[in-house]
């Protein structure tokens, strides 16, 4: 096997200090509104007493399943031992604790005390799929730094595929845990279901690739470090395999439903009367989000683009956050059958309402934008200080045996 | 006889017994605080009692609010707030049903359930249910990330969204964390056998729609009533077991 060769980015570049500066904005963006959420308390927001979870839940989720997915590419590498990706795989680590950082950011500084982080630290409620998973965000960072330790240090190198396989199976319960937040929620009609587990672990996936490629497209670009299309075209065709694995649970848990007569309400909300939500599923999840990168990943007119690689990847995640927003917010906004076979005419809480309306408020969105911030910000520090990325991904560089 | 002590003994002695009042000054507060924390002390909450309601459709008005309005003032659940925000320990509900059109109102608050689905959630232990059936939240390690709202079944949480001001004593509130009906605990506790105040309220008007008492007690009216009549539990399908019941209700 050719010996790859790591360097740290050069990091003085303009571009790069104009990078961590709009980085540092949003941060500080994300922070204020954070502030702001706890001084004036959650009124300032869109999120009321029917739609408790709101926008920063969002882009936490999609941080947290892409942080879990992004190991995909370390985890071929070393678990199915195909060599090829070795190369990459200790960027594919950095980015699982990175993203991992920003998703848990937003979620700590949305909670109504972000100040009781201690509190949420020690107690712990074992029942709680919640709390496990406080466990598993933070067994997983450990983990990931020590398989980014094992893959730099030549000493450690025997027991690499070990922690590999140990992160492998670790992410898969993390994905299954956050998966089971909502399939454990035997109230929410749209939520109570198995399938959000394997769903979320399928979602996880492709988003992870896709935010993988999107930032080797920029590191790239942005470093001048050549990429041949040997290392592209695999990864690419992966994704459009999880996108459609995606798409095969997403169709399972619907035809589910629909099964179901008791769901039909909750199943006619999302795919026909639902507005914002049914616009989104079938407009943002399936169409943007499903159909066109699978088009661009495999139609012949496209696929040897690389811009229809990167434009494949930025809809896997429109995709997969609109998916996220149907689930999450759609969810809440059809109201809970309390009382069946009954129809509720007046209410002092809202019970008769056919939705709960729901629109983020600014200062939401600045608090989830600054966890991608939190995440790229600290992705472009640790490659600034480590070696992580490849000197070249040029095909005249990669030796015959990553080829197979 | 005068005996010299040599240095060595003196300095043991001194030792000895320093060692001993040390000890005992530490450990002793313990043993006593330790005792006094197990000690039963009458009127300690118990499992064998489960504090429960039965409520009377056909006696609940529409239209009356008295039981919602009691509890907003004993509560102190008085800030002005947007109607989305603000706090519910106790709503009223009017219903028709499907087939028949029959109408009909009837109070709805947290449940009280034997499994309540908000405790099982919360990853701090902050939502807990006490040996006698109160579901309650401990606003002290309350992180405030509303899972437990996310999972009732009957939408019986608020979230506190703005800073409160004129507080109850009795009833600790927090801005940031979650809140809902506690039955009031206050009441039972150290109300000397005192109902909750939307049970006082309605009985005072005269409908005498919600009954309230320990549904262990085979002495007790609600015991006796429950055996009597037909009750409902809301969502039933969900075997939570609620404490909260409802007469005259089908589903």
């Amino acid at each position: 096997m050719k010996n790859v060769n790591f360097c740290v980015i050069e990091g003085k570049s303009l571009g790069f200090y104009v990078g961590m500066a709009v980085l540092s904005f949003f941060i500080l963006l994300g922070l204020f509104a954070a502030y702001n959420m706890e001084h004036h308390g959650h009124v300032i927001t869109g999120m009321d007493n029917q739609i408790v979870w709101g926008m920063p839940h969002i882009f936490a989720i999609f941080l947290i399943l892409a942080a879990s997915g992004v190991l995909n590419v370390a985890s071929i590498s070393s678990v199915f031992r195909k060599v090829f990706y070795s190369p990459l795989a200790r960027l594919s680590a950095l980015l699982a604790i990175t993203l991992l950082i920003g998703g848990l950011s937003v979620l700590l500084l949305d909670l109504g005390r972000p100040d009781r982080l201690l509190v949420a630290m020690t107690y712990y409620n074992f029942k709680s799929i919640f709390a496990w998973n406080i466990i598993l965000y933070n067994g997983f960072i450990a983990i990931c730094v020590l398989y980014l330790w094992f893959m730099m240090e030549r000493r450690m190198q025997r027991y690499y595929p070990t922690v590999g396989l140990m992160a492998f199976i670790w992410r898969l319960i993390l994905t299954t845990g956050t998966g089971s937040i909502f399939g454990f929620l035997i109230a929410r009609e749209a939520h109570n279901a198995a399938i959000m587990a394997p769903l979320f672990i399928a979602l996880s996936l492709s988003l992870g690739l896709a935010v993988f490629l999107i930032v080797l497209l920029i590191d790239c670009w942005g470093t001048h470090c050549s990429l041949g299309e040997g290392i592209l075209h695999r990864p690419k065709t992966l994704l459009g395999v999880l996108i459609a694995g995606v798409f095969y649970f997403v169709l399972v848990y619907h035809l589910t439903h629909l099964y179901f007569t008791g769901r039909h309400g909750v199943e006619y909300f999302i795919l026909a009367g639902g507005g914002v939500y049914t616009v989104l599923f079938w407009g943002g999840y399936l169409f943007l989000g499903t159909i066109l990168p699978l088009l661009l990943l495999y139609h012949e007119r496209f696929t040897h683009c690389r811009i229809s690689i990167g434009l494949a990847s930025l809809l896997t995640i429109i995709g997969g956050f609109s998916l996220l927003y149907v689930i999450i917010i759609g969810g809440q906004a059809y109201p809970l059958n309390i009382f069946p076979g009954k129809e509720i005419i007046s209410s002092g809480f809202f019970d008769n309402a056919t939705v709960h309306p729901y629109t983020p408020s600014s200062w939401e969105i600045m608090l989830g934008i600054s966890g991608i911030a939190i995440s790229a910000f600290a992705t472009m520090l640790a490659l600034k200080l480590l070696p992580l990325l490849p000197r070249s991904l040029a095909d005249a560089d990669i030796d015959d045996t990553f080829k197979d | 006889m005068n005996e010299e002590l040599s240095p060595t003994q003196n300095r043991r002695d001194f030792l000895k017994t320093t060692t001993v009042v040390a000890g005992m000054t530490v450990v002793a507060p313990g043993i006593l605080l330790y005792s006094v924390s197990q000690a039963y002390h009458e009127g300690a909450v118990s499992s064998d009692k489960r504090w429960g309601m039965l409520i009377d459709i056909n006696k609940c008005s529409e239209g009356c609010n008295i039981c919602t309005n009691a509890c907003t003032v004993e509560h102190g659940l008085t800030e002005h707030v947007r109607d989305d925000i603000k706090p519910q320990w106790i709503r009223k509900v009017g219903l028709r049903d499907k087939q028949t059109g029959r109408e009909f109102s009837l109070p709805m608050m947290c449940q009280h359930c034997e499994n309540p689905p908000c405790t099982d959630v919360c990853p701090t232990g902050a939502s807990f249910k006490r040996a006698d059936g109160i579901v309650l939240v401990d606003r002290h390690i309350c992180i405030g990330c509303r899972y437990c709202m996310m999972a009732c079944p009957y939408k019986a949480r608020s979230f506190v969204h703005e800073a409160l001001e004129n507080q109850k004593p009795h009833t600790p509130r927090g801005k940031g964390t979650v809140e809902a009906c506690n039955l009031c605990v206050h009441r039972i506790d150290f109300g000397h056998g005192k109902k909750p105040a939307c049970v006082e309220a309605c009985e005072k008007t005269g409908h005498g729609a919600m009954l309230f008492g320990d549904i262990k007690d085979p002495n007790s009216e609600i015991y006796k009533k429950l055996r009597e009549v037909s009750s409902t539990a809301l969502r039933a399908d969900m075997q939570l077991n609620p404490g909260v019941r409802y007469q005259g209700l089908s589903l």
